[in-house]
């Protein structure tokens, strides 16, 4: 179990965390900071600053109310479909690839792509916004033309590591993978 | 090369037997099916393997030995391992476990190196010699397992020499030797994955390099026969598997399964009938006269009759369900027909009680005529000087008069009526019985009766309108000089002659100054076309989604979410190092919204193929629009 301290693209600190199950199958974790407490007060105070401003124009309680519901609802659906925890790959030698996300609120979506679907893991340039980052993808190929690169599937897309993250991560996955054919 | 076994959760602490699975084809692995205990005879076994190999299409085979050594056994190992010359195999695996320890042990042996079983152990108490014997090491070449850890009882008994190595020594031998095979435990629950489909469903057979998974759950969900063998039947095999405890069933699903089967009958006979009669009506000359076929092809009731009755024929056709795309199709549309009766029984209860009935009846009428006063005041303003603009009075009359007298005659229509409208609506509401579906189709199908003059309002206004553009567009051609060449489909200039252009110029001076009262005209009543056609598009949609939404499936979804599969997930059981790996496969399920879309039932409804701008474009010109055809089922 080997942690490191990374940053991803935008400057937040994240967290790598490779563990080695077998010399074919491997896993790394990436993980997110959590929300910190002053942004989720902000947030709040701030929606509800706004509805009683509009509440001593209007005098209607439903103002509050609305704005209270809406805090809270905005709030649960952030946390259970937005805010990623943690991202895994998990890498088995001859069966193939899975990556799973966690998110906040816990629910965890989970998804493999077998060996005989996937062409190559590589580390692919993308231009973002005013920026080109690195991302690591796994390359799918199609079956009835095994040369040719029928879609991508980016990882860690919601925690976005640096590229010496990325190399480690592809190093690792690269030795699996050119062990088992 | 890491070699996969499959292993059923079941199993795990199954006592010694034999090993019974596939190997997978194109594939470097294996399930394991069921354990069959010792003590057996081996003929009745091959037999036993040959008798379900020609029930289930699967080709099964002894993988090997499995030893869950309890006190009293001591001389199992030897057996079982001896059992490999019974069993010729080209690879017989060896699996065992200690009591109390998580990891298995195994050890490949290969038909090539007979009884050469070449274990290699880390010591981890280091007890043994660590002598190592290299020319065994280039024999067993190609044959190797890598194993960690001692059979704890065979170490004594062992004929052949051991090799205990430390992590460095394997490390070199990793070098030094060409192949090594790594094995790879992973777990699964038997039931769960008998049970599940992996979407998308492929109907085809699979050949060898498609994918492993997809192999490994159609072997398990064929090898249902092999599961009927539990432990209380009195036969001379033992085994273990999901289903050894006993076969479970439920006592409702078989009650109506064999309930199913004179309904079936009845159902089909019942409906051989009614085509009987159909046929007989389509036969005959004087239901010939009448346009039978086109009004019921306009009327959503009777599409509506016509697909449910498809369905209800292919429901009781005593066949039963080949393949799991069938099955779930004949369920849905079952459980979307009791819920369609069970809404329309609702329905009729809250019509029927209370005096419901009449009090709409009552209400009938009244809106009927107050709709069209407003539509009569509608077109007084229209004949008046409607927004500010000043129309053509001639015109405007001519046009405001015609319509007066239809809504007029539409009046007193609709006051002919007012006595029978509260029977009209009672037996009406009897086929909500039939299913809301059927409820809603007929409200559809009145409310465009009772507004059928407001379309032919939109009609007249429409033709109106067009004639008015066309002419209006040709002329303005005429008037700069030029000319549709229809043969080129493009404008071409032309020379007219003076009293061509003297009396086009004339037509279109006329056209021109008329255009806004038709084009105004033409607004109104689109709009309210417009209108109508929304609020049958609504009850449309409505009775789309009872017919097309698959209820079966989203149940299933929620209820036993393992058998509708869209892949599997992995996760860690025992990663020891001296142990193999051991994974847990479980069953990731299909989402929500897959599920529909997927098992969608198919309808007749087609939705209009053209986009906003194309509709927004005949408007424009002056077509006429449908936007909801229907697509007819032939039922004969």
């Amino acid at each position: 179990m080997e942690g490191e301290s990374f940053t991803d693209i935008n400057g937040t600190p994240i967290f790598l965390d490779c563990q080695s199950h077998s010399t074919f199958c491997r896993e790394f974790t990436v993980t997110s900071p959590k929300v910190p407490v002053t942004k989720v007060i902000v947030f709040t105070c701030s929606i509800w600053l706004l509805a009683y401003a509009v509440f001593l124009f209007t005098e209607d309680t439903v103002v509050l109310t609305s704005a209270i519901l809406i805090t809270l609802v905005s709030m649960m659906l952030y946390v259970h479909l937005v805010k990623v925890e943690q991202e895994t790959l998990f890498i088995i030698g001859s069966l193939g690839v899975q990556m799973s996300s966690s998110y906040a609120s816990g629910r965890e979506t989970t998804t493999f792509i077998e060996l005989n679907k996937i062409k190559d893991i590589v580390i692919n340039e993308a231009i973002y916004m005013h920026q080109i980052i690195y991302y690591l993808c796994v390359l799918l190929k199609d079956p009835s033309d095994p040369d040719a690169v029928s879609s991508v599937v980016p990882l860690f897309q919601s925690s976005k590591p640096r590229l010496n993250c990325l190399m480690k991560v592809y190093r690792s996955c690269q030795e699996i993978l050119s062990k088992c054919p | 090369m890491v070699l996969k076994i499959f292993y059923p959760q079941c199993c795990n602490l199954a006592n010694s037997g034999l090993l019974i699975g596939s190997w997978i084809q194109g594939h470097n692995s294996a399930v394991v099916l069921a354990v069959v205990h010792y003590p057996f005879i081996p003929g009745q076994v091959k037999r036993y393997i040959q008798q379900i190999q020609a029930q289930s299409g699967v080709k099964l085979s002894v993988l090997g030995s499995w030893s869950l050594p309890s006190e009293a056994e001591k001389g199992v190992e030897n057996f079982l391992r001896d059992l490999r010359t019974i069993f010729p195999q080209d690879r017989w695996l060896q699996i065992s476990r200690k009591m109390g320890q998580t990891g298995f042990n195994c050890s490949i042996l290969d038909r090539s190196q007979p009884g050469k079983e070449a274990a290699q152990q880390k010591a981890t108490e280091d007890e043994d010699d660590e002598d190592n014997e290299d020319d065994e090491d280039e024999d067993d070449e190609d044959e190797d397992d890598e194993d960690e850890d001692e059979e704890e009882e065979t170490e004594e008994k062992k004929e052949e020499t051991e090799k205990e190595e430390t992590e460095k020594e394997e490390e070199k031998k990793e070098k030094e030797e060409t192949e090594k095979e790594k094995i790879l435990f992973v777990h699964y629950d038997q039931r769960n994955v008998m049970l599940s489909q992996l979407h998308p469903i492929q109907t085809e057979e699979l050949d060898p390099s498609d994918s492993e998974l997809r192999q490994v759950f159609q072997i398990v969900s064929l090898s249902q026969p092999l599961f009927l063998l539990d432990r209380y039947d009195d036969g001379p095999l033992k085994s273990t598997h999901w289903q050894s405890g006993g076969q479970e069933a439920s006592i409702i699903v078989e009650l109506l399964k064999m309930a199913s089967v004179p309904l079936c009958l009845t159902i089909s006979w019942f409906f051989s009938v009614w085509s009987r009669i159909c046929s007989f009506c389509s036969n005959s000359r004087l239901l010939h006269l009448l346009p039978l076929n086109f009004l019921c092809s306009k009327l959503s009731t009777c599409v509506q009759l016509s697909y449910r009755s498809d369905h209800l024929r292919a429901l009781s056709s005593p066949k039963t369900a080949v393949g799991h795309s069938e099955f779930m199709r004949k369920a849905n549309v079952l459980v979307s027909i009791l819920v369609d009766m069970a809404l329309g029984f609702l329905l009729m209860y809250w019509l029927y009680s209370d005096n419901h009935i009449s009090m709409l009846a009552n209400a009938l009428v009244p809106a009927a005529d107050h709709v069209a006063k407003e539509l009569e005041e509608l077109l007084q303003w229209l004949m008046g000087a409607p927004a500010g603009l000043k129309m053509n009075r001639a015109l405007d009359e001519v046009l405001g008069r015609f319509f007066l007298y239809h809504i007029h005659l539409w009046i007193s229509y609709i006051h002919l009526m007012s006595p029978f409208v509260e029977t009209i609506l009672w037996y009406g509401g009897l086929s909500a019985g039939l299913g809301l579906s059927f409820a809603l189709a007929l409200l559809s199908d009145m409310v465009a009766l009772l507004t059928f003059h407001i379309y032919c309002f939109y009609v007249y206004g429409a033709r109106l309108y067009c004639l008015k553009i066309y002419g209006l567009s040709s002329l303005w051609r005429l008037f700069r000089g030029k000319k549709w060449n229809v043969l080129r489909q493009r404008v071409d200039s032309c020379s007219y002659d003076l009293d061509q252009l003297f009396i086009g110029t004339l037509l279109f001076t006329i056209l021109l100054f008329l255009f806004p009262t038709t084009a105004l005209y033409y607004l109104v009543f689109t709009l309210l076309r417009l209108l109508v056609v929304v609020l049958q598009g609504i009850l449309h949609l409505t009775v789309d989604l009872i017919n097309s939404l698959p209820l079966f499936a989203v149940a299933l979804r929620l209820t036993r979410f393992y058998r509708l599969a869209e892949g599997v997930k992995f996760s860690v059981l025992c990663d020891e190092p001296d142990t193999p790996l051991h994974l847990l496969m479980e069953i990731n399920p299909l989402s929500c919204a897959s599920v529909i879309k997927t098992y969608r039932t198919p309808t007749y409804s087609c939705y209009p193929k053209d986009s906003w701008t194309n509709l927004v474009k005949k408007l424009f010109v002056g077509e006429l629009i449908y936007p909801w055809k229907h697509k007819t089922i032939k039922t004969d």
